[in-house]
């Protein structure tokens, strides 16, 4: 296990590392100055000079690189002409807008995403779980049809498409709800729940249908095979057959799928967050691609990256902990 | 034909109400796809007495099985039809309500199903599903209480140190103890009858004897009853009072076991025990199994008159029995493979190696059969698949007339390959069920090159032909042939690039007997007629008899003892291969029940 974990560490590592080329080169490559960025549009010739001094852009791109990599790993002063800025490790750069170091910015957006996410995450599972498990037991019940047809619709329906009519039922028509404004939830749980619950349903109507699918079909295969006949010919309920011995089995795939998915969530639900006026990290890189505030969507980009890759290790560590008989490489 | 179905025991017992009893039971199968309606069991009536064990016999599809699963009604709600009568222990099977039916299911009469593996739940302990068996029969009982009850059966059936392995799961065990789990999971509500589906199937020989005598023991100390479903004669031989041999859902011949097996009165159940391979005698020349009368050989045929092929451009070696002989074709030394991780830099630290093949040394000579025999684990297969460089080896040498192969690389190593070929186990999975058996059979040639498609076509349909299968069936898919038919095209795949050694690993076993007997038969053939030298590896004793010149017994990845079939077979050195032999079930219940006595005192 500790094997694997290093093993799975390195090469999360490795991939980090070619993402970051690929992004920083995208970025600092592409058409348009940084110091002109930077610096912003009233900004003279001189200033402009001034800030490519200060971001040390006159480098050659490699070298740039490494102090980028450089920063991550130790930290980074930059000169500000009258003092010193010190960006601690990690540190993907300062952004334009602000000068506020990036990781920081990551960091106070995290909350957000992370409540939307996990949140969602749960109403999703117990939609899609749900749905799975009645479409394999009760297939053509009324229940199940209808949730399906619902699921299929959230998924075939743009969020801001389902969001928009949330928001119109919900709030402005029958004024059920409080339209949606972050409230932390070590303020306030109650409100913090009520204002992301349209959020959350958003997104759990998105993704349910995978799930609802996944479910169905690993439950079928499950209820097909030898060991669920021999609990039916030892007299066991069909009930408890399905609720012990038939989801047991479908579980792996669903949790697998589960941790990718919500790994990819914590790069922020770009759409949603916009929609619902949720300041989370994936606000904060369509804000940060609108303005070019490079170092922002750089940092955006990794750390999605780094979710993402994170959340794979920990489907596999948890699939081999599902199935015993899977034993990690 | 119409057996006496009740036999009176001259027992007190005989009075009482059977424990089983079915009356002109039919079950019919819906139309799936393109097949019609299937009539699995076709009027059958049986009973068996309280405490008594009948054995039902038959080949595949004559619905055996099936009758062993309607006497717990498995069949509902899976739209078959069941007709007739079914009484289990006084309930009335067919008519009885969900809750009844359950409380039959597992209380009254318990089923040991032929996979132990996928019969068990992957996901929990084998404690914990004993326990759960055990509490839904009775209610009032403790978790607790019903964990200590699976000890006790796991215990029961022979697993040491119980109360640890209780906790372990499913792919824990090896084959054998999970069979002994399922049957614990059978004693868990001691029941009043057993009913055992092919339990013995998926396991090796010496692992069979221990199973059977299992159940003979729990039978005769609780009083259970026993029904015993195999296609393998010889186990039926120990274990039941009665046997029953099915045909097409039909009982063809019932009876007290000595007399089916000793003196049988129907043709067929002559020609069941005729395709037995007998591991008692001599090498000959295998019966000619009676194909007209069973379902397979209508479609497989006796093998058709021997059109002369040449198969490959160069003719056969001369005389393989001549002074060729001599010389061996493939010669190997030291042989071993390993498996799993290697540490860091080729180091010891942190290794998870496993030795499949551990140093053998072996020869074959042109023109001569190898039996491989050894129990499942015992590193046959991997051999098997060195001797055709399908697997490189860890180390050794493999000597193929005279050249060194393990030192090859693979393109160096290609034009040797098609005359070193390979006849797979599973005829199902072994073939591409998306390509034609024709296209499967031109495959080879083609990758010879050098042939133009008419010529390959030519080729493979004359190689359909010389395998006893009708060369028009070129363009047909595998799933249309039965298991007998498909296992000649992987023979006939094998025979198209002309080889000279053929590697079989376990061609049979998965094939009915009077199947197995035409095939056996096939091989026999091609061996004579083109000089092949074959390696035949078997689990099945009785096969290697019948087929090999020579045998060598292996067991954890070493060939513990090589000779003459004859000598080794009536002469056994090593214990191994004792043990062996005195564990192959015999069709004479008398000796098999000295044979059990025996065991029982080891």
């Amino acid at each position: 296990m500790t094997a694997y974990v290093l093993r799975r560490t390195g090469g999360a590592l490795l991939v980090l590392l070619l993402l970051s080329v690929t992004v920083y080169a995208l970025f600092y490559v592409a058409p348009g100055d940084p110091a002109k960025l930077a610096c912003g549009p009233r900004c003279n010739a001189e200033q402009i000079a001034q800030v490519r001094e200060q971001l040390r852009l006159g480098e050659p791109l490699p070298l740039q690189y490494l102090h980028f990599l450089q920063g991550l790993v130790a930290g980074r002063d930059y000169s500000t002409g009258t003092g010193v800025l010190h960006c601690p490790a990690p540190c993907f750069g300062l952004s334009y807008q602000n000068d506020q170091p990036v990781a920081q910015l990551l960091a106070s957006r995290l909350p957000v995403t992370a409540s939307l996410a996990v949140g969602a995450m749960v109403l999703w599972l117990l939609l899609g779980v749900g749905t799975g498990l009645l479409a394999a037991l009760r297939r053509g019940g009324a229940t199940e049809r209808v949730l399906t047809v619902l699921t299929l619709t959230g998924t075939a329906t743009p969020v801001f498409i389902t969001g928009l009519l949330l928001l119109m039922i919900f709030c402005a028509t029958l004024q059920w709800l409080p339209f949606p404004t972050y409230v932390p939830l070590t303020e306030d749980p109650e409100q913090w729940a009520w204002n992301l619950l349209l959020p959350w349903t958003t997104l759990a109507l998105l993704e349910s249908a995978k799930y609802a699918r996944l479910t169905r079909s690993a439950t079928l295969e499950t209820l097909a095979e030898d060991h669920i006949r021999t609990f039916r010919a030892y007299g066991l309920r069909e009930r408890r057959i399905v609720g012990r011995h038939a989801l047991r089995g479908a579980l792996p795939p669903v949790v697998a799928l589960n941790a990718v998915d919500l790994g990819t969530m914590f790069g922020g639900a770009m759409l949603t967050e916009s929609l619902f006026g949720l300041p989370g990290i994936g606000r904060l890189t369509v804000e940060s691609v609108r303005t070019v505030d490079l170092p922002v969507v750089v940092g955006a980009v990794l750390g999605v990256g780094a979710a993402v890759v994170l959340a794979g290790a920990v489907a596999d560590v948890l699939y081999a902990l599902a199935d015993r008989r899977v034993t990690l490489p | 034909m119409t057996a006496p179905l009740t036999r009176a025991p001259a027992t007190a017992e005989a009075t009482a109400d059977p424990l089983v009893e079915l009356s002109d039971l039919t079950v019919t199968f819906p139309a799936t796809g393109g097949a019609g309606a299937v009539r699995a069991v076709d009027g059958l009536s049986l009973t068996l007495r309280p405490g008594g064990a009948l054995g039902i016999v038959g080949e595949s599809g004559s619905g055996k099985s099936t009758v062993a699963a309607t006497l717990l009604d498995l069949h509902r709600g899976t739209g078959a039809r069941t007709e007739g009568g079914v009484r289990v222990a006084g309930t009335d099977v067919l008519a009885a309500s969900e809750a009844e039916l359950r409380a039959l299911r597992g209380a009254t009469a318990a089923m040991i199903f032929q996979d132990p593996l996928s019969s068990l739940d992957p996901y929990h302990s084998l404690g914990d599903q004993i326990a759960e068996v055990h509490r839904v029969h009775r209610p009032g009982v403790s978790r607790r209480a019903a964990r200590a009850r699976a000890v006790e059966v796991l215990d029961r059936v022979g697993i040491p140190d119980a109360a640890r392995r209780a906790r372990s799961r499913p792919h824990e065990f090896s084959g054998g103890m999970r069979q002994r789990a399922l049957i614990a999971m059978a004693l868990a509500c001691e029941p009043r009858l057993i009913i055992a589906d092919e339990p013995t199937t998926a396991l090796d020989v010496t692992v069979q004897a221990q199973i059977l005598d299992l159940l003979h023991t729990l039978r005769t100390e609780t009083g259970t009853g026993l029904l015993l479903v195999t296609h393998d004669l010889g186990v039926v031989a120990g274990s039941v009072d009665e046997v029953l041999v099915m045909r097409g859902g039909r009982a063809v011949e019932h009876g007290p076991v000595a007399e089916v097996l000793g003196a049988p009165r129907e043709p067929y159940t002559r020609e069941l025990l005729a395709a037995v391979p007998r591991i008692g005698t001599a090498r000959e020349n295998p019966p000619h199994a009676g194909a007209e009368h069973t379902g397979e050989g209508r479609a497989d045929g006796p093998a058709r008159p021997a059109a002369t092929v040449t198969v490959t451009d160069r003719t056969p070696d001369p005389a393989p029995d001549g002074a060729d002989v001599a010389a061996p074709l493939l010669e190997v030394h030291g042989l071993r493979r390993e498996f799993g991780r290697r540490g860091p830099l080729g180091t010891a630290l942190g290794a998870d190696r496993t030795v499949a093949v551990d140093g053998v040394s072996l020869t074959v000579a042109a023109g001569e059969t190898l039996g491989l025999v050894g129990e499942s684990g015992s590193g046959k297969t991997t051999l098997g698949r060195m001797l055709v460089r399908l697997l490189d080896p860890t180390d050794g040498t493999l000597r193929y007339r005279g050249r060194d192969l393990s030192a090859l690389g693979e393109r160096a190593l290609r034009p040797l390959r098609s005359e070193l070929q390979m006849v797979f186990q599973d005829p199902v999975s072994s073939l591409n069920p998306r390509r034609t058996i024709g296209e499967s059979i031109a495959d080879p040639l083609r990758a010879t090159g050098g042939l133009d498609d008419a010529t390959v076509v030519r080729r493979a349909r004359e190689l359909l032909d010389r395998v006893g299968l009708d060369p028009a069936w070129y363009h047909r898919y595998p799933h249309e042939f039965s298991g007998g038919q498909r296992q000649r095209v992987g023979i006939a795949r094998a025979l198209a690039p002309g080889p000279r050694l053929l590697v079989c690993d376990e061609p049979v076993s998965a094939l009915d007997v009077t199947t197995q007997a035409q095939v056996m038969e096939l091989l026999a053939e091609l061996r004579r007629d083109l000089g092949l030298s074959v390696v035949l590896i078997a689990h099945d004793l009785a096969v290697v008899r019948a087929a090999g010149d020579r045998v060598a017994v292996m067991r954890a990845g070493r060939i513990v003892e090589e000779g003459p079939v004859d000598t080794v077979y009536d002469h056994p050195r090593h214990p191994y291969t004792q043990g062996l032999l005195a564990a192959v079930p015999v069709l004479d219940p008398r000796e098999a029940a000295e044979r059990r006595a025996l065991r029982a005192r080891a």
